[in-house]
């Protein structure tokens, strides 16, 4: 079980109910569960959507898109049923969020589904979790049959006269199921092969239907905007970035762990104050602020608000809340290294940009951190790297490619100081072995 | 007289049973009981695939050709479509694994904090490479993808069991727990 930690700085509404022993529905329902669901079902569809829309909440998941103006998008009459489908495959590296709301509070997941059908007039959601969180599918299976039992789900839910059901489902290893359209496919029991777009997910779905795609902190995060209101929700963070977010603090800080924080919260203050700053003294050297697709921030880039907006500006994506900090000690090299071994790994092979340019920008970068770089090599992975954006079905491609134009761009130097044979200068310093470890 | 062809009947149904049984491959009550309620979960029998899978491996330990061929008959699909979906998800296996397969996260936040040099003590520890499986069955070893552990760097997962903030110390202790484990 993952440990939880906790700072002054933090708002907790997702979190609320972490380590508050929520997992039981008796529990749940003291601490205000399914209320959200009650003031929903006396609402009109159209409200619901206004509400969430307003409240200024965005794709926990990366993409940081409007979620209530995503649910506007589902047609009103169609001939085939509408579904909503929560995404827990989470597996960007630097995240572990979705595992804690549903290690803490997965009923706060299936009212978020509720409501979500309730506002787009759907009446079956399915809750996608990652193979590799088997607990937590077990939770989740449990926490679905005491909600059946006690007429929460199903048949005439709360006595509304409504049905709604909800289902759990489970992956087996697959970075590329998080991508929404290949979750689809991986929920029909197919290989999760991205679809092409249009027709979006919201038009043409599972099995055809209009189909409502959303991250599990962001449907967990529905039924506290349905009772503390839009308002509310929006002025916790910053402008068109309502609310709060998991920042899940990895690498070298002195104290990692999932913090729930504002929209916008300083960037340095996170790894400084709340992250206790960086172990044995040593400077900082970048941070990867969302996720490893998300392009590096240097150490003079970090005076920064961690919203979605203020940090595209900054050259970087919000991402995904995986908060990964590096200390001077890092080979750059090794790192981008690590992150394309990843990708190609996790390539579905469908597009051959990213298929093609994911292997050979990894063998190009052992190669390179071997000692065994040409000069032109830099050039190369960084026009490589140019050719894979937007040339994908799915993003997978550009989450390849732009951490590693990053990477190229803003540590030229320590590419160039890998040349002509030379040992990487930063493999002696040994940093891991120093790192305090928490117990 | 009434009764005669009724047991003649019961043991018709038995031996009737008795064949079925033999054909199926055998998974336990709650194998069987999760699957059929699953099928009601989807509007097409295909949906239940990846999870079934996964928990049919769990049961017997690796995708066996006479379990691909179980779970296609049942779900009304060819061998080869299964085969297909196996080949896609890294936690599915058609080749054996030890009875405790340690996964090694190495994902930049795990190697950020020692990942990598967690994963060559395992490797010098029980003896085998990557992927490889010691030669008692008991332990498989395995570099894996991020796996969702990154606040609490590094971290190993054996079979479903996470286990966080290691050191090659503390990754001894997880060992022989799973050593103790086995001999009881």
């Amino acid at each position: 079980m993952a440990s939880l930690v906790s700072h002054p700085d933090e708002i907790k509404v997702v979190s609320r109910r972490f380590g508050q022993g929520a997992t039981d529905l008796d529990r749940y329902l003291e601490l205000d569960g399914y209320k959200a669901v009650q003031k929903a079902l006396n609402m009109q569809p159209d409200d619901i959507v206004d509400v969430v829309k307003s409240s200024g909440l965005r794709g926990r998941g990366g993409a940081g898109f409007n979620t209530g103006l995503k649910w506007s998008f589902v047609p009103k009459q169609s001939p085939k049923p509408k579904y909503i489908l929560c995404n827990g495959d989470e597996s960007e590296p630097g995240t572990c969020k979705d595992r804690l709301i549903f290690e803490h509070d997965p009923h706060a997941v299936i009212e978020g589904v509720i409501i979500a059908g309730l506002a787009v007039g759907s009446t079956t959601g399915y809750i996608y979790i990652r193979g590799e969180y088997r607990y937590l599918s077990e939770i989740m299976q449990k926490s679905l049959a005491d909600a059946y039992a006690r007429g929460l789900l199903g048949k005439n839910i709360f006595g509304s006269g409504r049905d709604f059901d909800v289902y759990w489902h489970g992956g087996a290893g697959a970075y590329e199921v998080g991508e929404e359209s290949a979750l689809m496919e991986s929920l029909e029991g197919k290989r999760g092969i991205p679809r092409i777009r249009p027709p979006f997910p919201a038009v043409v779905g599972l099995w055809g239907g209009p189909t409502v795609i959303n991250n599990a902190e962001t449907l967990a995060s529905i039924p506290h905007i349905i009772l503390g209101g839009a308002e509310w929700f929006a002025n916790l963070g910053t402008p068109k970035n309502g609310g709060t977010r998991l920042f899940c603090l990895s690498g070298h800080v002195e104290r990692p762990g999932v913090y729930e924080l504002p929209m916008g919260y300083n960037l340095k203050k996170m790894i400084y104050d709340v992250g206790g700053g960086i172990p044995n003294g040593r400077g900082l050297k970048g941070v990867v602020p969302g996720g490893s697709s998300t392009p590096i921030l240097t150490a003079d880039e970090i005076d920064v608000a961690m919203d979605f907006d203020t940090l595209m500006k900054a050259g970087s994506m919000l991402g995904s809340g995986g908060v990964v900090v590096l200390d001077e000690t890092t080979c750059i090299v090794k790192f981008a290294l690590r992150t394309m071994k990843f990708y190609q790994h996790e390539s579905c092979g469908w597009c051959i940009p990213c298929r093609e340019g994911t292997d050979w920008l990894k063998k190009t970068l052992i190669r390179f951190h071997a000692g065994g770089g040409l000069k032109k090599d830099i050039d190369n992975m960084y026009y490589l790297s140019e050719n894979m954006l937007g040339r994908t079905f799915c993003p997978l491609g550009d989450a390849a490619a732009m951490p590693t134009m990053a990477f190229i761009k803003k540590f030229r130097k320590e590419f160039e100081d890998h040349l002509e044979g030379r040992p990487c200068p930063f493999e002696e310093l040994g940093a891991v072995e120093h790192l305090p470890v928490m117990v | 007289m009434a009764s005669v062809p009724s047991i003649v009947e019961d043991e018709l149904t038995t031996a009737q049973r008795i064949t079925e049984e033999t054909n199926r491959m055998r998974f336990s009550d709650q194998f069987e009981k999760r699957f059929s309620e699953m099928l009601t979960h989807y509007p097409t029998k295909r949906s239940v695939l990846v999870p079934t899978l996964l928990y049919a491996q769990d049961e017997i330990g690796h995708l066996a050709d006479d379990v691909i061929a179980e779970i296609a008959g049942r779900l009304d699909l060819t061998e080869l479509e299964v085969r297909n979906v196996i080949s896609y998800y890294s936690m599915l296996t058609t080749k054996p694994r030890g009875k405790f397969n340690v996964q090694v996260c190495t994902n930049i936040a795990c190697m950020l904090r020692g990942g990598e040099e967690l994963l060559e003590h395992c490797e010098q520890k029980l003896g085998v490479g990557n992927k490889g499986t010691t030669s008692d069955g008991l332990f498989s070893l395995e570099e894996v993808e991020c796996i969702g552990a990154c606040s609490w760097a590094p971290a190993v997962q054996v079979n479903y069991d996470f286990h966080e903030n290691l050191t090659p110390e503390k990754m001894d202790g997880v060992l022989d727990n799973y050593r103790r484990k086995a001999s009881h």
